[in-house]
């Protein structure tokens, strides 16, 4: 086996598994691993609450890209838990002294190599853990642009930290990659499979109609007092950009996996076309957060209307996309 | 996005690191850039820390004016918030905010104390007192 190299990745998900796929002989890019993972969507829900804001979320839910990967690629992935801390620990060990990477999923904020601007109460953070040198771990963490080291305190406090989507010490790693993989009926599959859930006028919360209902709720905003307006906006911006998203809500991410996907089919007109349509969409949303940000730094009164028809513009054009890609044959 | 668009900004609420956005060059090919910020971005991080500094700043009056136990300041101060607590507790909602009253904060249990101090990163000595400003 070669030696790890770390990578710097856009999201840490896709990022552990890029890397991870890489570092055992299946070269694979981040992009990639989205969109095979089916990892784009966009969610709104109000009734559940982070930070005292509604749920904005520009991708699946966390843990899909590793669970869908490892369906859609037919990896065997082994997926521990512990029953307590001491268990986690000891088996991390284990596994590297075994000369495993491991994945790991942990919470953000008790990670010490995070600074504080940083550092969030997020559970479901991934990271790579590839080494130990003395007391201190090897930390592969896919959105930081260098490896880090982290004390083995840290890193149990953060493995194990309580609450939604507690991580329970989980750690993943292949135990079997088919020699074989060919991506191109995955990406077929997964495209339509996208293009139809994005599409899809069930589900009044998520795809391009949760975009929709998040831009009526945006108009909304006007019976708020001020500061709750200015958070509220604020927050779909932190959650498009800050999160590490590649840029524009993972919208940048799937256009590079349409680009490499179109090259896989003799350079598919389609899937060409619709990367670049993302492209322009994923400008689109530059904008709109450009707009917010400039809004709550006014002291003027904050035009919904404006924010609100740009998120309608948004929804509009994202939805000639996936009408587009249906149009996808190989 | 072009590849000579990427913002370069050196936000301060990168802390110096870099963030890889995907961005094209001038043949359209697509590829991971390095970021060191996005004014953007900035002021929505800063907004949503500036929030919680002010919780924080109100909280640490609200105990040293005996109208709220320190578990109140510490909750804030830790980055949460009492949805944040009661999941990371597993205790309701309305019992937490009995403890902040500061007398009943006074006389809970050890054991309830442990489960605080755990979930904040505290020492027991820790949480029953303001740190000093």
């Amino acid at each position: 086996m070669s030696e790890f190299k770390h990578t710097h990745h856009a999201h840490c998900e896709s990022g552990v598994i890029s890397s991870m796929l890489t570092y055992h002989g299946f070269k694979i890019s981040e992009p990639m691993v989205f969109g095979l993972s089916n990892a784009l969507n966009f969610a709104y829900i109000p009734f559940v609450k982070i930070g005292g804001m509604p749920l904005v979320a520009y991708r699946s839910l966390p843990k899909s890209i590793v669970k869908n990967i490892k369906k859609n690629l037919k990896i065997q992935m082994k997926m521990e838990t512990f029953s307590s801390q001491k268990k986690g620990e000891d088996r991390l060990d284990e596994l590297l002294s075994e000369g495993k990477i491991v994945g790991a999923q942990g919470s953000m904020y008790w990670l010490e190599y995070v600074p504080d601007e940083l550092s969030f109460h997020f559970n479901a953070h991934n990271f790579l853990i590839y080494g130990k040198e003395k007391e201190n771990y090897l930390v592969s963490d896919p959105v930081f642009a260098e490896a880090v080291k982290c004390s083995k305190k840290s890193l149990t406090k953060s493995r194990f930290s309580k609450g939604a989507m507690a991580p329970k010490g989980l750690l993943y790693y292949p135990e079997s990659i088919p020699k074989e993989i060919d991506l191109k009926p995955i990406i077929i599959k997964n495209v339509r499979k996208l293009s139809k859930n994005m599409l899809s006028p069930f589900v009044p919360i998520a795809g391009i109609n949760g975009i929709k209902r998040l831009a009526r709720a945006i108009l909304k905003l006007k019976l708020r007092d001020k500061k709750y307006a200015k958070l509220f906006l604020g927050n779909i911006v932190r959650m498009q950009e800050e999160i590490g998203t590649g840029g524009a809500g993972f919208r940048f991410m799937y256009a590079s996996f349409l680009q490499e996907a179109s090259e896989l089919f003799e350079d598919d007109k389609v899937l060409s076309e619709a990367s670049k349509l993302m492209l322009e969409v994923g400008d689109e949303y530059r904008e709109f957060a450009l707009v917010i940000a400039k809004s709550i730094k006014s002291k003027k009164d904050i035009d919904f209307k404006v924010i609100s028809d740009m998120l309608l513009a948004i929804a509009k054009n994202e939805t000639k996309i996936y009408k587009k890609l249906l149009e996808f044959k190989a | 996005m072009r590849k000579e668009n990427v913002p370069q900004d050196e936000s301060s609420t990168y802390a110096k690191m870099k963030k890889t956005i995907y961005a094209k060059d001038s043949d359209g090919k697509m590829q991971g850039i390095s970021s060191s910020g996005w004014e953007v971005e900035e002021t929505v991080t800063r907004q949503a820390l500036d929030d919680i500094q002010e919780h924080i700043k109100e909280a640490f009056l609200e105990v040293k004016e005996g109208r709220k136990s320190t578990l109140y300041y510490y909750m804030y101060a830790k980055k949460m918030d009492l949805l944040l607590l009661s999941q990371a507790t597993g205790f309701f909602k309305w019992t937490i905010k009995k403890d902040f009253k500061p007398n009943h904060f006074l006389n809970i249990k050890q054991d309830r104390l442990e489960v605080y101090c755990d979930v904040l990163g505290l020492e027991i000595d820790e949480i029953r007192s303001l740190p000093n400003e």
